[in-house]
Protein backbone atom coordinates (compact mmCIF):
# COMPACT_ATOMS: atom_id res chain seq x y z
CA UNK A 1 0.00 0.00 0.00
CA UNK A 2 1.06 3.55 -0.87
CA UNK A 3 1.47 6.50 1.31
CA UNK A 4 -0.77 9.20 -0.12
CA UNK A 5 -0.21 11.82 3.05
CA UNK A 6 2.15 10.88 5.85
CA UNK A 7 1.77 13.67 9.41
CA UNK A 8 4.34 12.94 11.99
CA UNK A 9 4.41 14.49 14.82
CA UNK A 10 2.15 17.57 14.13
CA UNK A 11 0.87 19.90 16.55
CA UNK A 12 -1.19 23.02 15.92
CA UNK A 13 -0.90 26.42 18.13
CA UNK A 14 -3.81 28.71 19.03
CA UNK A 15 -2.42 31.42 21.14
CA UNK A 16 0.90 30.18 22.01
CA UNK A 17 -0.87 27.25 23.28
CA UNK A 18 -1.04 23.22 21.77
CA UNK A 19 -4.88 22.55 20.32
CA UNK A 20 -4.18 18.72 20.61
CA UNK A 21 -1.33 16.18 21.56
CA UNK A 22 1.15 15.35 18.72
CA UNK A 23 -0.07 13.19 16.15
CA UNK A 24 0.90 10.70 13.61
CA UNK A 25 -0.90 9.69 11.32
CA UNK A 26 -0.44 8.02 7.52
CA UNK A 27 -3.42 7.51 4.93
CA UNK A 28 -3.02 5.26 2.35
CA UNK A 29 -4.66 4.08 -0.60
CA UNK A 30 -7.75 2.48 -0.51
CA UNK A 31 -7.65 2.83 3.13
CA UNK A 32 -10.20 5.08 5.38
CA UNK A 33 -9.82 6.56 8.74
CA UNK A 34 -12.21 7.75 10.90
CA UNK A 35 -11.05 10.77 13.53
CA UNK A 36 -12.74 10.50 17.19
CA UNK A 37 -12.63 12.60 19.28
CA UNK A 38 -14.63 14.87 21.87
CA UNK A 39 -16.35 18.66 20.89
CA UNK A 40 -13.75 20.94 20.67
CA UNK A 41 -10.82 18.18 20.69
CA UNK A 42 -9.49 19.62 17.97
CA UNK A 43 -10.98 17.04 15.13
CA UNK A 44 -11.63 19.94 12.56
CA UNK A 45 -8.26 21.53 13.58
CA UNK A 46 -6.47 18.51 12.64
CA UNK A 47 -8.36 17.77 8.96
CA UNK A 48 -7.47 21.52 8.11
CA UNK A 49 -4.07 21.27 8.68
CA UNK A 50 -4.22 17.97 6.55
CA UNK A 51 -5.81 19.48 4.02
CA UNK A 52 -2.97 22.70 4.25
CA UNK A 53 -5.22 25.10 4.80
CA UNK A 54 -3.08 25.59 8.42
CA UNK A 55 0.73 25.31 9.07
CA UNK A 56 1.23 22.65 11.60
CA UNK A 57 3.30 24.27 14.20
CA UNK A 58 5.62 21.35 14.47
CA UNK A 59 6.14 18.13 13.02
CA UNK A 60 6.25 17.36 9.59
CA UNK A 61 3.38 16.80 6.59
CA UNK A 62 4.08 15.19 3.70
CA UNK A 63 1.07 15.28 0.43
CA UNK A 64 1.69 12.80 -2.74
CA UNK A 65 -1.39 13.60 -4.08
CA UNK A 66 -4.25 15.88 -4.45
CA UNK A 67 -6.81 16.88 -1.80
CA UNK A 68 -10.07 17.76 -1.19
CA UNK A 69 -11.59 19.32 1.46
CA UNK A 70 -15.01 19.53 2.93
CA UNK A 71 -15.81 21.19 6.62
CA UNK A 72 -18.47 23.08 8.11
CA UNK A 73 -19.23 25.40 5.37
CA UNK A 74 -20.56 24.45 2.45
CA UNK A 75 -18.08 26.44 -0.01
CA UNK A 76 -20.85 26.48 -2.60
CA UNK A 77 -21.86 29.96 -4.31
CA UNK A 78 -26.34 30.32 -3.64
CA UNK A 79 -26.73 32.41 -6.29
CA UNK A 80 -25.08 30.20 -8.91
CA UNK A 81 -27.00 26.77 -9.85
CA UNK A 82 -26.08 23.75 -8.63
CA UNK A 83 -24.50 23.15 -12.03
CA UNK A 84 -22.86 25.92 -12.12
CA UNK A 85 -21.24 25.57 -8.55
CA UNK A 86 -19.90 21.87 -9.65
CA UNK A 87 -18.47 23.09 -13.45
CA UNK A 88 -16.58 26.19 -11.29
CA UNK A 89 -15.43 22.85 -8.99
CA UNK A 90 -13.85 21.06 -12.19
CA UNK A 91 -12.29 23.74 -14.06
CA UNK A 92 -10.83 24.83 -10.79
CA UNK A 93 -9.56 21.63 -9.57
CA UNK A 94 -9.09 20.02 -13.03
CA UNK A 95 -11.93 18.23 -14.47
CA UNK A 96 -12.56 14.17 -14.16
CA UNK A 97 -14.05 11.24 -16.15
CA UNK A 98 -17.54 12.41 -14.22
CA UNK A 99 -19.74 15.53 -15.50
CA UNK A 100 -22.09 17.49 -13.42
CA UNK A 101 -25.08 16.45 -14.74
CA UNK A 102 -24.02 12.95 -13.80
CA UNK A 103 -22.33 14.11 -10.25
CA UNK A 104 -25.43 14.94 -9.31
CA UNK A 105 -27.08 11.69 -10.47
CA UNK A 106 -24.96 10.08 -8.14
CA UNK A 107 -26.02 11.85 -5.42
CA UNK A 108 -29.14 12.08 -5.70
CA UNK A 109 -29.58 15.12 -6.60
CA UNK A 110 -30.65 14.50 -10.56
CA UNK A 111 -32.96 17.11 -12.35
CA UNK A 112 -32.16 20.18 -9.77
CA UNK A 113 -28.85 21.16 -11.90
CA UNK A 114 -30.41 24.83 -12.71
CA UNK A 115 -31.80 25.49 -8.97
CA UNK A 116 -29.71 27.91 -7.08
CA UNK A 117 -28.06 26.27 -4.45
CA UNK A 118 -28.95 28.54 -2.06
CA UNK A 119 -32.81 27.27 -2.65
CA UNK A 120 -31.68 23.61 -1.28
CA UNK A 121 -31.90 21.91 1.77
CA UNK A 122 -29.31 21.73 4.61
CA UNK A 123 -29.37 17.91 3.20
CA UNK A 124 -29.40 18.76 -0.42
CA UNK A 125 -26.25 20.91 0.28
CA UNK A 126 -24.35 18.56 1.89
CA UNK A 127 -24.90 15.97 -1.19
CA UNK A 128 -24.51 18.99 -3.65
CA UNK A 129 -20.90 19.41 -1.56
CA UNK A 130 -20.18 15.39 -2.47
CA UNK A 131 -21.12 15.71 -5.72
CA UNK A 132 -18.04 18.07 -5.52
CA UNK A 133 -16.03 15.80 -4.63
CA UNK A 134 -16.63 13.72 -7.65
CA UNK A 135 -15.94 16.21 -10.07
CA UNK A 136 -12.67 16.54 -10.45
CA UNK A 137 -10.15 13.33 -9.32
CA UNK A 138 -8.64 14.35 -5.72
CA UNK A 139 -7.31 11.24 -4.36
CA UNK A 140 -7.12 12.70 -0.67
CA UNK A 141 -10.45 12.98 1.03
CA UNK A 142 -10.81 14.99 4.02
CA UNK A 143 -14.24 14.86 5.37
CA UNK A 144 -14.96 17.28 8.24
CA UNK A 145 -18.81 15.57 9.55
CA UNK A 146 -19.66 14.25 6.59
CA UNK A 147 -22.73 12.43 7.83
CA UNK A 148 -24.24 16.04 9.46
CA UNK A 149 -27.41 16.80 8.68
CA UNK A 150 -28.23 13.47 6.31
CA UNK A 151 -30.64 11.25 6.68
CA UNK A 152 -30.35 7.60 6.88
CA UNK A 153 -30.28 6.93 2.44
CA UNK A 154 -28.10 10.13 2.47
CA UNK A 155 -25.76 8.19 4.93
CA UNK A 156 -25.63 5.05 3.24
CA UNK A 157 -25.00 7.08 0.29
CA UNK A 158 -21.47 8.90 1.66
CA UNK A 159 -21.08 4.89 2.61
CA UNK A 160 -21.37 3.93 -1.15
CA UNK A 161 -19.37 7.27 -2.32
CA UNK A 162 -16.45 6.48 0.26
CA UNK A 163 -16.27 2.45 -0.96
CA UNK A 164 -16.36 3.64 -5.01
CA UNK A 165 -13.19 6.54 -3.86
CA UNK A 166 -11.37 3.54 -2.02
CA UNK A 167 -12.00 1.19 -4.62
CA UNK A 168 -10.30 3.58 -6.79
CA UNK A 169 -7.02 4.11 -5.04
CA UNK A 170 -8.13 7.04 -3.30
CA UNK A 171 -7.85 7.75 0.51
CA UNK A 172 -10.05 9.14 3.23
CA UNK A 173 -10.04 10.99 6.56
CA UNK A 174 -13.64 11.76 8.50
CA UNK A 175 -14.18 12.84 11.55
CA UNK A 176 -18.05 11.69 13.14
CA UNK A 177 -19.30 11.52 16.42
CA UNK A 178 -22.83 9.87 15.97
CA UNK A 179 -22.87 7.90 12.50
CA UNK A 180 -19.86 5.07 11.78
CA UNK A 181 -19.55 4.37 8.46
CA UNK A 182 -20.10 1.03 7.42
CA UNK A 183 -17.38 0.11 4.82
CA UNK A 184 -16.64 -2.96 2.91
CA UNK A 185 -13.18 -2.24 3.25
CA UNK A 186 -13.38 -1.36 6.97
CA UNK A 187 -11.45 1.82 8.32
CA UNK A 188 -8.89 2.65 11.52
CA UNK A 189 -9.39 4.90 13.78
CA UNK A 190 -7.65 7.66 15.30
CA UNK A 191 -8.27 9.29 18.57
CA UNK A 192 -7.38 12.94 18.69
CA UNK A 193 -6.61 13.80 22.47
CA UNK A 194 -6.76 18.02 23.28
CA UNK A 195 -3.52 18.99 24.65
CA UNK A 196 -2.96 19.04 28.26
CA UNK A 197 -3.19 23.01 29.17
CA UNK A 198 -0.28 23.75 31.78
CA UNK A 199 -1.71 24.52 35.16
CA UNK A 200 -1.24 28.15 36.44
CA UNK A 201 -0.09 27.05 40.43
CA UNK B 1 -3.68 29.69 -15.18
CA UNK B 2 -7.17 27.58 -15.76
CA UNK B 3 -7.95 28.14 -12.08
CA UNK B 4 -7.24 31.53 -12.46
CA UNK B 5 -9.29 31.81 -15.11
CA UNK B 6 -12.15 29.68 -13.72
CA UNK B 7 -12.65 32.34 -10.73
CA UNK B 8 -12.35 35.37 -12.18
CA UNK B 9 -15.20 33.92 -14.97
CA UNK B 10 -17.32 32.97 -11.91
CA UNK B 11 -16.65 36.26 -9.96
CA UNK B 12 -17.75 37.79 -12.66
CA UNK B 13 -20.66 35.62 -13.44
CA UNK B 14 -21.37 36.44 -9.99
CA UNK B 15 -21.07 40.09 -10.29
CA UNK B 16 -23.60 40.36 -12.70
CA UNK B 17 -26.32 38.16 -11.25
CA UNK B 18 -25.80 40.94 -8.20
CA UNK B 19 -26.62 43.52 -11.16
CA UNK B 20 -27.80 46.32 -8.69
CA UNK B 21 -24.83 45.97 -6.35
CA UNK B 22 -22.28 45.49 -9.37
CA UNK B 23 -23.97 49.08 -10.79
CA UNK B 24 -23.23 50.98 -7.51
CA UNK B 25 -19.83 52.34 -8.43
CA UNK B 26 -21.05 53.77 -11.52
CA UNK B 27 -24.55 55.28 -9.84
CA UNK B 28 -22.64 56.67 -7.01
CA UNK B 29 -19.89 58.42 -9.80
CA UNK B 30 -22.35 60.00 -11.61
CA UNK B 31 -24.68 60.99 -8.36
CA UNK B 32 -21.81 62.76 -7.49
CA UNK B 33 -21.67 64.29 -10.13
CA UNK B 34 -24.94 65.64 -10.60
CA UNK B 35 -25.77 66.56 -7.05
CA UNK B 36 -22.45 68.96 -6.09
CA UNK B 37 -23.31 71.11 -9.21
CA UNK B 38 -26.46 71.59 -7.49
CA UNK B 39 -25.16 72.20 -4.19
CA UNK B 40 -21.45 74.66 -5.56
CA UNK B 41 -23.99 76.19 -8.35
CA UNK B 42 -23.65 75.35 -12.08
CA UNK B 43 -20.99 78.34 -13.42
CA UNK B 44 -19.05 76.42 -15.88
CA UNK B 45 -15.72 78.17 -14.61
CA UNK B 46 -15.88 76.46 -11.09
CA UNK B 47 -16.96 73.73 -12.27
CA UNK B 48 -14.12 72.94 -14.62
CA UNK B 49 -12.17 73.69 -11.64
CA UNK B 50 -12.89 71.16 -9.45
CA UNK B 51 -13.64 68.81 -12.13
CA UNK B 52 -10.55 66.61 -11.80
CA UNK B 53 -10.94 66.40 -8.33
CA UNK B 54 -14.48 65.51 -7.78
CA UNK B 55 -14.30 62.79 -10.85
CA UNK B 56 -11.50 61.43 -9.04
CA UNK B 57 -12.85 61.66 -5.27
CA UNK B 58 -16.05 59.90 -6.92
CA UNK B 59 -13.85 57.01 -8.12
CA UNK B 60 -11.72 56.58 -5.19
CA UNK B 61 -15.08 56.39 -2.92
CA UNK B 62 -16.97 54.09 -5.27
CA UNK B 63 -14.19 51.75 -5.17
CA UNK B 64 -14.17 51.80 -1.56
CA UNK B 65 -18.08 50.97 -1.74
CA UNK B 66 -17.15 47.26 -3.02
CA UNK B 67 -14.51 46.47 -0.89
CA UNK B 68 -16.35 44.82 1.66
CA UNK B 69 -17.38 42.09 -0.55
CA UNK B 70 -14.34 41.44 -2.05
CA UNK B 71 -13.15 38.29 0.40
CA UNK B 72 -16.07 38.49 2.99
CA UNK B 73 -18.38 36.24 1.36
CA UNK B 74 -15.63 33.84 0.22
CA UNK B 75 -14.65 33.73 3.69
CA UNK B 76 -18.50 33.25 4.98
CA UNK B 77 -19.38 30.30 2.91
CA UNK B 78 -16.30 28.33 3.25
CA UNK B 79 -15.14 29.07 -0.55
CA UNK B 80 -12.01 31.16 0.39
CA UNK B 81 -10.60 28.14 2.26
CA UNK B 82 -10.68 25.96 -0.94
CA UNK B 83 -8.15 28.34 -2.55
CA UNK B 84 -5.61 26.58 -0.28
CA UNK B 85 -6.25 23.23 -1.90
CA UNK B 86 -6.07 24.54 -5.41
CA UNK B 87 -2.82 23.17 -7.56
CA UNK B 88 -1.73 27.21 -8.04
CA UNK B 89 -0.32 29.64 -5.31
CA UNK B 90 -3.32 31.48 -3.21
CA UNK B 91 -1.01 34.54 -5.11
CA UNK B 92 -2.36 34.03 -8.08
CA UNK B 93 -5.85 33.27 -6.74
CA UNK B 94 -5.58 36.88 -5.10
CA UNK B 95 -4.49 38.08 -8.05
CA UNK B 96 -7.66 37.12 -10.11
CA UNK B 97 -10.24 38.37 -7.38
CA UNK B 98 -8.41 41.77 -7.20
CA UNK B 99 -8.37 42.01 -11.38
CA UNK B 100 -12.36 41.19 -11.40
CA UNK B 101 -12.89 43.62 -8.77
CA UNK B 102 -10.63 46.30 -10.99
CA UNK B 103 -13.29 44.70 -13.83
CA UNK B 104 -16.49 45.63 -11.95
CA UNK B 105 -15.30 49.29 -10.30
CA UNK B 106 -12.62 50.50 -12.14
CA UNK B 107 -13.45 49.84 -15.58
CA UNK B 108 -17.14 51.23 -15.42
CA UNK B 109 -15.67 54.66 -14.10
CA UNK B 110 -13.05 54.65 -16.80
CA UNK B 111 -15.59 54.13 -19.49
CA UNK B 112 -18.18 56.65 -18.16
CA UNK B 113 -15.40 59.02 -17.14
CA UNK B 114 -15.47 61.10 -20.40
CA UNK B 115 -19.45 62.07 -20.21
CA UNK B 116 -19.13 63.14 -16.57
CA UNK B 117 -16.09 65.17 -17.64
CA UNK B 118 -18.61 66.67 -20.26
CA UNK B 119 -20.74 67.13 -17.60
CA UNK B 120 -18.73 69.29 -15.49
CA UNK B 121 -17.04 71.41 -18.58
CA UNK B 122 -13.44 70.00 -18.17
CA UNK B 123 -11.50 71.52 -20.89
CA UNK B 124 -11.04 69.38 -23.51
CA UNK B 125 -6.88 69.25 -23.66
CA UNK B 126 -7.46 67.64 -19.98
CA UNK B 127 -9.72 64.79 -21.00
CA UNK B 128 -7.17 62.54 -22.52
CA UNK B 129 -4.87 62.86 -19.36
CA UNK B 130 -8.23 62.22 -17.11
CA UNK B 131 -8.37 58.67 -18.87
CA UNK B 132 -5.01 58.10 -18.49
CA UNK B 133 -4.69 58.83 -14.56
CA UNK B 134 -8.02 56.89 -14.29
CA UNK B 135 -6.24 54.18 -16.45
CA UNK B 136 -2.92 54.28 -14.19
CA UNK B 137 -4.88 55.49 -11.07
CA UNK B 138 -7.75 52.59 -10.55
CA UNK B 139 -6.07 49.40 -10.46
CA UNK B 140 -3.92 51.13 -7.50
CA UNK B 141 -7.07 51.99 -5.73
CA UNK B 142 -8.41 47.96 -6.15
CA UNK B 143 -5.36 47.05 -5.15
CA UNK B 144 -4.28 49.33 -1.82
CA UNK B 145 -7.77 48.36 -1.08
CA UNK B 146 -7.66 44.81 -1.67
CA UNK B 147 -4.79 44.55 1.12
CA UNK B 148 -7.02 46.14 3.43
CA UNK B 149 -10.06 44.37 2.86
CA UNK B 150 -7.73 40.92 3.48
CA UNK B 151 -6.41 42.84 6.62
CA UNK B 152 -9.80 43.77 7.75
CA UNK B 153 -11.16 40.11 6.88
CA UNK B 154 -11.48 39.45 10.88
CA UNK B 155 -13.21 42.07 12.05
CA UNK B 156 -16.90 43.02 12.15
CA UNK B 157 -18.71 43.73 8.83
CA UNK B 158 -18.87 47.23 8.27
CA UNK B 159 -15.68 48.10 10.49
CA UNK B 160 -14.75 51.51 9.98
CA UNK B 161 -10.51 50.11 9.87
CA UNK B 162 -11.03 49.75 6.55
CA UNK B 163 -11.44 52.99 5.29
CA UNK B 164 -8.83 53.94 8.15
CA UNK B 165 -6.52 51.80 6.52
CA UNK B 166 -7.47 52.91 2.87
CA UNK B 167 -7.71 56.55 2.61
CA UNK B 168 -3.32 57.35 3.67
CA UNK B 169 -2.35 55.02 1.28
CA UNK B 170 -4.27 56.48 -1.66
CA UNK B 171 -3.68 60.03 -0.53
CA UNK B 172 -0.72 59.99 -2.76
CA UNK B 173 -2.61 58.37 -5.88
CA UNK B 174 -5.36 61.15 -5.60
CA UNK B 175 -2.68 64.09 -5.70
CA UNK B 176 -0.76 62.83 -8.50
CA UNK B 177 -3.88 62.18 -10.79
CA UNK B 178 -5.59 65.37 -10.21
CA UNK B 179 -2.39 67.47 -9.99
CA UNK B 180 -1.65 66.14 -13.91
CA UNK B 181 -5.73 66.69 -14.89
CA UNK B 182 -4.79 70.07 -13.63
CA UNK B 183 -1.56 71.02 -15.02
CA UNK B 184 -2.85 69.55 -18.81
CA UNK B 185 -5.76 72.37 -18.65
CA UNK B 186 -2.84 75.17 -18.05
CA UNK B 187 -0.86 73.39 -21.07
CA UNK B 188 1.61 72.30 -18.25
CA UNK B 189 3.76 69.16 -18.73
CA UNK B 190 2.44 66.08 -16.86
CA UNK B 191 4.52 63.28 -17.31
CA UNK B 192 5.93 63.68 -13.89
CA UNK B 193 2.80 63.14 -11.90
CA UNK B 194 1.71 60.24 -14.19
CA UNK B 195 5.24 58.43 -14.32
CA UNK B 196 4.98 58.65 -10.34
CA UNK B 197 1.63 57.34 -10.34
CA UNK B 198 2.77 54.48 -12.55
CA UNK B 199 5.93 53.75 -10.07
CA UNK B 200 2.99 53.71 -7.52
CA UNK B 201 1.30 51.17 -9.68
CA UNK B 202 4.55 48.76 -9.95
CA UNK B 203 5.04 48.71 -6.53
CA UNK B 204 1.72 47.83 -5.76
CA UNK B 205 1.67 45.41 -8.11
CA UNK B 206 4.68 43.69 -7.09
CA UNK B 207 3.71 43.93 -3.46
CA UNK B 208 0.16 43.96 -2.70
CA UNK B 209 -1.07 40.25 -3.74
CA UNK B 210 2.05 38.89 -1.85
CA UNK B 211 0.98 41.10 1.56
CA UNK B 212 -2.77 39.68 1.47
CA UNK B 213 -2.05 36.45 0.61
CA UNK B 214 -0.14 36.42 4.22
CA UNK B 215 -2.92 38.47 5.57
CA UNK B 216 -6.05 36.18 4.48
CA UNK B 217 -3.84 33.05 5.89
CA UNK B 218 -3.39 35.17 9.24
CA UNK B 219 -7.16 35.43 9.16
CA UNK B 220 -8.23 31.75 8.11
CA UNK B 221 -6.57 30.50 11.19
Amino acid sequence: MSALLQASRVTFQRQGEDVFEATDLTLNAGQATVILGPNGSGKTTLLRLLAGILKPASGTLERSARTAFLGHLPALKGELTCRENLDFLARFHGAGTLNSSKALARVGLAGLGLRPARALSAGQKRRLGLAGLLVSPRPIWLLDEPYASLDDAGCRLVDTLLEGHLADGGTVALSTHQHKPQLAQGFQTLQVSPARRAEVA
Amino acid sequence: MSAMLALLLRDLRLAIRHGGESLMPLVFLFAVIILVPLGVGPGPNLLAAIAPGMIWVAALLASLLALENLFRPDHEDGTLEQWWLGHLPVTGLVISRLLSHWLVTGVPVILFAPLAAQMLYLPPQSLSVLMISLLIGTPILSLIGGLAAALTLGTNRGSVLLPILVFPLVVPVLIFATGAVAAAADDLPVRANLGLMLALLVLAITLVPLAATAALRLNIE
